[in-house]
Parts: C-alpha cells; sequence; structure tokens
C-alpha cells in the first residue's frame, strides 16, 4: 500500500507552516528530517510526568525514567536488528565514529598497517580516522568513483592485495551522491583479504530510509543518528557486536560507566553502559524510541518503495530543465534519495536562495564531504532530499525554482 | 526576499563583471582568498604606483553576491591612495555589519549591497573581494607578493 502523505504530513507540525504565504516545501531532510507529534508527545511526557535521572534510584520515578531510557535502547536495536546490549547512545553519528576510533582504532592500527575508506565520505567518517592515522602512523587507503558515482571494487581489491588493510569505515548510502555501497559485500572483501579486520559503517543515511539489519549485513560497527530518522537531535548511537565491545576499553569515563571506584582506580560497567558516561539523554532516547516505533509502524519497506518512486520521478523532473545535471547514479537499485544537481551557470548559493524565497528548502555547499568535492571538480553542489512526508506536489515548486534561477540569473 | 537581496545593479555586476580578468601587466600582489563553507574562490592582482591602486583586476568562481561585491568593489578602489583604499573597506565592511555607511558616495555602487546585511550567511560572500584587497595591499605594505587566506567561520 502507498503512503497518504497528505495525511501523513499532518502529524509534522512544522510542515503545516507558510512562508510568505507559501507552502513550506521541505526537502532537506538528508540534512535532518522533521518530528512527528508522536515524538514530541514521548519526549514532553518524560519532562512533565517521569522527570528523574536513570539508573540507581529505588522509588518508582526513576525506575519509570530508566524503563523510558532502557525502552529507546530496546526499540532501536529491534529497528536495526541487533542485540540491545551492543546498542551505545552517543550524541550523534559523529560521536559513534569518535567512539570507534579512540576506542578501537587508535588501540590497535599502527605503523605498518592500513586502512580502507572510501573518497565520498562524510567528514565525521573521515577525519576521526585521518586524525589518528595522523598521530600513530597508519596508512588511510580510499577507494575511488565509477564515472556514476559508484565505489570501484576492482580499486578495493587492488587496495586490498597485500593484506594489510585491518579497518574498513565506509558509508552506506552517501548524503551528497546517494549512492548505496555493498557493505556487505566489501565486508566479505575486506575480511577475505585479512581474517582479523573490521568493518565499520556509516549507517546515517541509510537507516532512516531502508530496511537494515546489523545480522545480516554482518558488519562490526554500525552508527546511526537519531534526528535524521524523526527522532530529536541530540542522540545517536553506535550498534556494535556485543562481544567486540565487551573487549574495548571506554572513550568516555565517569559516572555510570564504572563498577568500582577507587582512589588509585576504576573497572568498568557492563557493556553497552561502559560506553555511557555521565547522564544520557533521557528524553532524547525516549524521542528516539516513539521515531522507530512511528517508522516500523509506518513499514519500511513501504518507505523504501515511497522513496524509490518519488526519487525516480525528481530526477526525472529535474533532468528535464535545461542545463541541469544530477551528481551520482540515476539507478534506483543503487540509490537512495538525496539529489545534487548542478545548474549550468547559476551558483548552487544562488539556486538555493531563489528555492527558498519560493518556500523550497535545499541545503547548497560541500554537504560535509570536501574531498568528494575535490574528486568531482566542484566547490558546492545543491542537494534536494525527501523523505515519507514528501510527495509528487513538491516537484512543481522544485522544478518553478530553479527554472526562475535561470532566468533570474541569466549571464 | 530576493529583490532585497540581489538588487539590479547587484545583478549587473554579476553579468557584466568590471575588471575582471586572469592576469594583470607588472602585478606587485597576487592574493588568492576563499571562503571554505561555501566554496567561493578568488584570486586578486594589484598593481601599485605613487603609492595608488593603479591596477586591480580578479577572477574566480562563486555565487552572484561574491562575485558582484568585487566587481564594485574594483570600480570604488582603483585610483585610491592605498591608505584612503583601505579606510573604504573598512567603511563597508561595518556596513556589511549592519552600520550605514560613512562614505555611501566613495563606494560607488558598493551601497548596492548594504541590504545584504540581512542575510548573514551571504555577508561573506560580500565581503569576500573587499577583504582580498585589503589582504593585497597589507601584503604590498609588508613587501611581500602572494598571500593565501581560507576565510573560516
Amino acid at each position: 500500500m502507498t503512503i497518504d502523505v497528505p495525511t501523513l504530513r499532518k502529524e509534522f507540525p512544522t510542515l503545516s507552516r507558510e512562508l510568505d504565504g507559501q507552502r513550506l516545501v521541505y526537502l532537506d531532510s538528508a540534512a535532518s528530517s522533521q518530528t512527528p507529534t508522536a515524538v514530541l508527545d514521548a519526549m514532553d511526557h518524560f519532562y512533565r510526568w517521569s522527570r528523574s535521572n536513570v539508573h540507581r534510584g529505588v522509588y518508582p520515578l526513576a525506575e519509570e525514567a530508566t524503563d523510558l531510557y532502557e525502552g529507546g535502547r530496546t526499540k532501536l536495536a529491534s529497528f536495526l536488528d541487533a542485540d540491545p546490549r551492543g546498542v551505545v547512545f552517543t550524541k550523534n553519528a559523529t560521536e559513534a565514529c569518535n567512539l570507534v576510533a579512540y576506542s578501537w582504532v587508535r588501540r590497535n592500527l599502527g605503523e605498518g598497517d592500513a586502512m580502507l575508506s572510501t573518497v565520498m565520505e562524510h567528514h565525521a567518517n573521515h577525519v576521526p580516522f585521518t586524525y589518528a592515522a595522523r598521530d600513530l602512523g597508519f596508512e588511510v587507503r580510499h577507494i575511488t568513483l565509477t564515472e556514476d558515482g559508484q565505489l570501484d571494487l576492482d580499486v578495493a581489491r587492488r587496495l586490498l592485495a597485500d593484506g594489510k588493510v585491518r579497518f574498513l569505515a565506509v558509508g552506506h548510502v552517501s548524503n551528497v551522491l546517494g549512492t548505496i555501497n555493498p557493505v556487505a559485500e566489501l565486508a566479505r572483501m575486506v575480511r577475505e583479504a585479512n581474517a582479523d579486520a573490521l568493518v565499520h559503517v556509516d549507517g546515517t543515511q541509510a537507516a532512516p530510509h531502508l530496511p537494515v539489519s546489523f545480522r545480516d549485513l554482518d558488519v562490526d560497527f554500525y552508527a546511526v543518528t537519531g534526528h535524521k530518522m524523526l527522532g530529536p537531535t541530540g542522540i545517536g548511537a553506535l550498534v556494535a557486536r556485543p562481544e567486540l565491545l565487551d573487549s574495548m576499553d571506554p572513550f568516555l569515563s565517569g559516572g555510570d560507566m564504572i563498577r568500582d571506584v577507587t582512589l588509585e582506580g576504576s573497572t568498568w560497567n557492563d557493556i553497552p553502559h561502559k560506553f555511557e558516561a555521565g547522564t544520557p539523554m533521557i528524553a532524547e532516547a525516549a524521542g528516539l524510541g516513539a521515531a522507530v516505533d512511528w517508522l516500523t509502524d509506518l513499514g519500511m519497506t513501504r518507505v523504501r518503495e515511497h522513496e524509490v518512486a518519488l526519487t525516480a520521478a525528481m530526477i526525472e523532473a529535474l533532468t528535464s530543465i535545461e542545463g541541469v545535471t544530477i551528481h551520482g547514479p540515476t539507478d534506483m537499485a543503487v540509490r537512495g534519495g538525496a539529489i545534487s544537481f548542478a545548474v549550468e551557470g547559476v551558483h548552487p548559493h544562488d539556486v538555493g536562495a531563489m528555492l527558498g524565497s519560493k518556500g523550497v528548502c535545499v541545503r547548497v555547499g560541500h554537504h560535509c564531504t570536501k574531498p568528494l568535492m575535490r574528486c568531482l571538480g566542484l566547490n558546492a553542489t545543491a542537494r534536494a532530499s525527501s523523505y515519507i512526508y514528501n510527495d509528487v506536489d513538491d516537484l512543481e515548486p522544485l522544478v518553478d525554482g530553479i527554472e526562475a534561477a535561470r532566468s533570474f540569473f541569466a549571464r | 526576499m530576493m529583490e532585497d537581496l540581489y538588487q539590479e545593479i547587484i545583478l549587473d555586476h554579476y553579468r557584466k563583471p568590471h575588471n575582471r580578468a586572469p592576469s594583470l601587466v607588472d602585478e606587485d600582489v597576487h592574493v588568492h582568498h576563499s571562503n571554505p563553507l561555501c566554496g567561493d574562490e578568488m584570486d586578486l592582482r594589484l598593481r601599485v604606483a605613487d603609492d595608488r591602486v593603479d591596477g586591480l583586476v580578479f577572477d574566480g568562481e562563486g555565487c552572484s553576491i561574491s562575485q558582484a561585491a568585487a566587481s564594485a568593489m574594483t570600480d570604488a578602489v582603483i585610483g585610491r591612495e592605498i591608505k584612503d583604499a583601505l579606510d573604504l573597506v573598512e567603511d563597508f565592511r561595518r556596513m556589511m555589519h549592519g552600520d550605514d555607511p560613512a562614505r555611501p558616495d566613495d563606494l560607488l555602487d558598493g551601497v548596492a549591497f548594504q541590504g545584504v546585511a540581512k542575510f548573514p550567511v551571504r555577508v561573506k560572500c560580500a565581503l569576500l573581494g573587499w577583504m582580498a584587497v585589503r589582504d593585497a595591499i597589507q601584503t604590498y605594505e609588508r613587501g611581500a607578493s602572494a598571500h593565501t587566506v581560507n576565510h573560516e567561520e
């Protein structure tokens, strides 16, 4: 069954706004999604009804707060088909990537080792590892792209051939090109070349849009963020194999993550608490739990089907405009909903400003992927990214705005 | 909103920029400025004679605001004594932060950018060329011939 977008849209308060008498057309969900009232209510409920701290409280209110927080974890684990003991809450996906960089990569890689990554990574999945490489002297290798913006697996094979690669960091879906990367296949290739190598996937742009099974992907780490999947800002998660987390040392330390503390030192709490120092984001965990419940009710297969249909229609609408070119694959089997495009003779900033003046929200700039921009020979792109609350009614304002930009700025 | 930001004078400079060229005969200074966050890039070349801005050209890639502002800047700055040019740059900079310009007549078409101050994310675009000429003059005063600046957020 297709999604009834006009009805669904009513659950998103921001989308009812008008700007200068124009309907808000929100096409920037790859940067941050909107929030349904069910998520707002879940967070509100915590602050109005169950407000207290989690863990160690022996009074009922504290037990409620703990249930809300741990309930968020259980729901997210179920949503991603993972063991809840392997779900560590972080502030966002960036922190999840840093956890991997600090607690595993920096303690295991050194001179003579190599890690593999790609030229299309978001800075969140790039900087923590090149920073570690600078300090520790291991080599970072990058898979380049094919003509249509997919990872070149022949290049990957060559980069793996010497068996020195001990770690792979790869995004599941590109936030710029929309490319869906074959992460399960890459994980197999990496382990064939080196059985002990670990695989870290940045799932930021995948978890909101695709059915994701951490077990089926068979990777070691998977990072997500709440605010791109209908949840609040301020919460993300690192999903990992529990036995791997058990073997790792903590990233951040302090309260709640300890078992015992003496003047001389400490022992660590069980996973996942070992990686959650200090009072956590309780309302946000409740909100994220409500968000994944909401998505589960809608059905992730339907979410993906909606994305495929709408993205194909958007690509067709965009490429029908004279002077507009799309960056990235056009085959829907290997792409998600983020569409970066160029308008001949008009700078992305000017495209974005014109669209903004018509109530159409798109993102312009380098999208935190400067290495990718350099590979593509670009300084910036304009990017339209849809979600479940968008439909074909949003295409006309997008196309009209781009055509207006073309005539307004034509030299 | 579009009319507030993109006045006709600004669009004229964008479509037909003044003093846009990839080289300058007998240049004294070449500076390269970029706004990494929006990807604007600018090369500015300066020739000084008798302590005056004798030749000034810009080249680069960027949004209409950055390109038009640089074009208007060259008109306002060419021929001025370098100290006076720096004073005029400061007047433009203050205007972009919300002040009324003290020398509107000297800014020439530069005054058309006063409305850009209402769009904080675009202020850096308008300032790019002006910051580049200030840097070029200061580089000249230091006795150097080249300088590169990344304008971070």
